[in-house]
């Protein structure tokens, strides 16, 4: 193990030294440096000229020039020694600064777009193989080769200027005509029927129920005014709580244990004092504290969960983590839609932003700053999320139809386990496996896909360093930017061979 | 889309086979008497060769076939209309020429009765025919997408070809130039190679595409020969004294053409991708060329109230991106066979 990722690390270092030095390359080839200049005239150019030269050393032969900013890099690895600015831009202003600025908002894009993707695909993915050539799987298949087909700039301009416009003025004014909220019922029960499957009975059944609750709920909703003063309230928390305890203990555990399920409802219901215990404590508060009640709420659930779950300890507990960390989700769900009336008075009434990656000179709680956060990722997230969704849909359909076929899913079925006990114990486990290695791959992926997007919705993020690099032929922002990208790249195809190894016995690092 | 039919097609038709084989076994037994040639004349089965299976299993793909009609549709459309390479089409306005604008250039196309009018897609800005533009757009996207294909199918399965059978230095010389290359996303790595040859035109915008796009493909040939260089008839090719040279390509390559084509359709798909998004970056084909991206780009501050600028390029990137994906996933299943399996 400790000999595997050493030996890969030094492997890496040298792929990720060879790398920059073609990234490097291509880009100080890539066009003239003083082309903006070209009609310019008079002593500002000359002085312009000058400055260039030296902030870019464009006195020094282009293999030297190379050594000069792996020096500058180099200067970064050594601890407590010299600064560490990763080279100059073409105005002679250090790039490192303005990398730590970019970062935040890209990383955090590229984050939330592949957890999203990620969960969304996996699950529509397990769906489509448990119900293969259904007309949900075939519905989804065809879905996801448009996807794949979409071009991620033209999907981003598209949800900016049509979906961003409409839903602002929408919910500056949060109403929808019956004949609306019947039409988005029927929708909702098609899709659930759908993707339920069964007998006709059995579709017609679950189409009529999910059609009445989708616009009872929606209806009820409006009518309440959720849309313009959103918020789950105590009552909305606990019926949360408890469905999510269900929820969970359905998936992970069945209903055949009484002790299991009343150990998940249990820990549903330290979920909810924590809630109630929370509400004065999290008015104002920092990532140290909300993260500190998490850990205190998982812990407690972990416990309590235990006591009742008695001969089922081990199960029971676990269940209780899983309920407490979603309840502490919801909790912080809760908390960013409660600030949104007061956000959404501060940017005028029209609270979905197209621009940017935060609002400037915003002040307010940390519930508003981090809403003002979401709020922006929306439509870039969006639109990078239903791309790479297509992708781990068609990747897990994949993978656990291959798992199906395999005999130790039969031997688990011949000896009389659940269903449910086969896909989630037997299946799911081992369909994951490969998801790994299309994690690590997409996620540099998502990073490229994060240069359009920004360019569409005008973020200053790295994408807009290295697209404005490339085109000033400025090394030093296109080479922070690639060191940033090729790094994440290179570690997580390291961290997905380990997970491999860790996670199929069969597989041992050399 | 069609996966259901064709199991269910498959199935019918391996039962039909294995009567019929039956049935001629017993005609056999039973006419194994003095009228040899009558026999021949009474059999039923016949043998299918495996490109006859795999043409067969791809028709059966109705996804596929919708593609290549689309694909071959558009085809038609872009160059035929303009025409291509001094040859005249049937439309009679060109994509560069300056007009006044008609209706505030609203698109003419009606689909009922149906009718092109005088600009079906509408006119742009500047009051360039909107569809010529879209036309002359699509052709260079077509013929970008297929040379970045053509040279990413060739030096993809090279390098995997050689990697894969001489192993050693050679194989971990180009594995690591391939890690390198794959170290850096597609579309970093694509937009600072069009810095330096988007000028020079299309042709050798695509070709240098091309050289960026292959790593993926070398990966995938490289372990299909990794696997098939270990089987007896390469033994056997081998003991007879066979070439190297001879062996890779006479005895080893044909069997992988199904992962080398498979991938080189979704590489064509993945350029007609990446060739719009560089273009529009503006970091891709240049004036006084011009592509589907680069038409989007072009009208980018004029879509809230020209939609059809935007819409119309693309519906056509999203078509030919389509069909070519659709196709890619009939020639897998043709292919392949096994990816279609029904569960238990």
């Amino acid at each position: 193990m400790f000999y595997f990722i050493a030996k890969r690390s030094i492997i890496s270092f040298f792929i990720m030294l060879a790398a920059t030095t073609l990234m490097y390359f291509l880009t100080i080839s890539s066009g003239d440096p003083f082309e903006d200049l070209g009609e310019t005239s008079g002593p500002e150019k000359a002085a312009t000229i000058a400055a260039r030269t030296a902030a870019m050393n464009l006195d020094v032969p282009p293999i030297p020039r190379y050594f000069l900013w792996l020096q500058d890099v180099g200067h970064c690895l050594v601890p407590g020694g010299v600064s560490c600015t990763l080279g100059q831009d073409r105005t002679g202003a250090a790039v490192l600064p303005q990398l730590e600025n970019a970062m935040g908002s890209t990383l955090r894009l590229v984050v939330v777009a592949t957890v999203l993707a990620l969960v969304l695909g996996v699950v529509v993915g397990i769906v489509t193989a448990i119900r293969q050539y259904s007309t949900f799987d075939y519905s989804v298949t065809f879905i996801s080769f448009l996807l794949f087909s979409l071009p991620l700039f033209w999907l981003s301009t598209l949800l900016k200027q049509y979906l961003a416009i409409d839903l602002n003025t929408w919910l500056a004014n949060p109403q929808f005509s019956y004949a609306t909220i019947a039409l988005i019922g029927v929708v909702a029960g098609v899709v659930w029927a759908v993707a339920v499957g069964g007998d006709r009975r059995r579709r017609l059944v679950v189409f009529g129920v999910a059609a009445v609750a989708t616009a009872l709920a929606l209806y009820l909703l409006l009518v309440t005014g959720w849309f313009v003063d959103p918020g789950l309230g105590v009552v909305g928390m606990l019926v949360s709580a408890a469905g999510v305890a269900v929820l969970w203990t359905a998936l992970l555990a069945g209903f055949r244990r009484r002790r299991v399920l009343n150990a998940a409802l249990a820990a549903a219901a330290v979920g909810f004092l924590g809630y109630l215990a929370s509400i004065p404590l999290l008015e104002d508060p920092n990532w140290l504290a909300v993260l500190a009640l998490v850990v205190v709420m998982t812990a407690v659930a972990y416990v309590v969960a235990g006591l009742v779950g008695g001969p089922f300890r081990a199960q029971a507990a676990k269940i209780g983590a899983v309920i407490a960390v979603s309840v502490s989700l919801l909790i912080v769900l809760d908390r960013l839609l409660q600030a949104y009336p007061t956000l959404s008075a501060k940017a005028g009434g029209r609270p979905i932003p197209t621009t940017g990656s935060q609002s400037a000179n915003l002040e307010g709680t940390f519930w508003e700053i981090n809403l003002d956060y979401a709020l922006h990722l929306i439509l870039p997230t969006i639109a990078l999320t239903l791309i790479s969704f297509a992708t781990y849909t068609r990747y897990t359909r994949a993978s656990q139809l291959d798992v199906m076929n395999q005999d130790y899913i039969r031997t688990a079925r011949a000896k009389g386990l659940s269903e449910r006990t086969v896909l989630v114990k037997h299946a799911f486990r081992n369909a994951m496996i490969p998801i790994t290695t299309l994690m690590a791959f997409d996620f540099a992926g998502v990073l490229g896909g994060a240069v359009i997007t920004e360019q569409v919705f005008g973020w200053n993020g790295m994408g807009k360093m290295f697209v404005d690099g490339i085109q000033n032929v400025d090394p030093g922002p296109v080479m922070a930017f690639f060191l940033v990208v090729g790094t994440a790249a290179v570690l997580f195809n390291m961290l997905a061979d380990i997970a491999y190894a860790f996670l199929d016995p069969r597989i041992t690092l050399s | 889309m069609s996966n259901h039919q064709n199991q269910r097609d498959d199935s019918r038709a391996s039962l039909e086979l294995s009567e019929m084989t039956l049935q001629s076994q017993d005609t056999d037994i039973a006419t194994a008497t003095p009228t040899r040639g009558q026999t021949d004349r009474i059999r039923t089965t016949e043998a299918k060769s495996q490109g006859r299976l795999i043409r067969e299993r791809f028709f059966r793909h109705k996804g596929a076939l919708a593609g290549i009609a689309l694909l071959a549709l558009i085809f038609l459309l872009a160059f035929s209309s303009i025409g291509f390479a001094g040859l005249p089409g049937w439309w009679n306005k060109e994509y560069d020429v300056l007009a006044a604008r008609f209706n505030e250039g609203r698109p003419t196309l009606t689909l009922w009765p149906f009718s092109l009018g005088e600009h079906p897609f509408g006119q742009d800005v500047l009051g360039r025919d909107y569809f010529a533009l879209t036309m002359r757009g699509t052709q260079t996207s077509l013929i970008i997408a297929f040379i970045v294909g053509l040279v990413a199918m060739v030096i993809g399965t090279t390098v995997g070809a050689v990697a894969g059978y001489f192993r050693g230095w050679t194989e971990a010389f180009l594995m690591r130039i391939t890690d390198v290359v794959i170290t850096i996303p597609t579309v970093v790595i694509a937009a600072a190679v069009a810095g330096i040859v988007a000028k020079a035109g299309i042709i050798p915008f695509a070709i240098f595409l091309g050289l960026v796009t292959w790593t993926g493909l070398a990966r995938l040939v490289r372990g299909e020969f990794l696997s098939l260089r270990e089987k007896e008839f390469v033994e056997s090719a081998k003991s007879v004294g066979a070439s190297s040279v001879r062996i890779i390509f006479r005895h080893i390559l044909p069997n992988t053409v199904g992962v080398i084509i498979v991938s080189t359709t979704l590489a064509i798909s993945g350029a007609i991708l990446l060739e719009t998004a560089l273009s529009y970056l503006g970091l891709g084909v240049t004036a006084p060329d011009t592509s589907l991206g680069k038409a989007i780009n072009d009208n980018r501050s004029a879509l809230t109230v020209r939609p059809w600028l935007f819409l119309w390029p693309g519906a056509f990137i999203i078509g030919i991106a389509l069909a070519v994906n659709f196709i890619g996933d009939g020639l897998r299943d043709a292919f392949d066979p096994k990816q279609t399996r029904v569960k238990q």
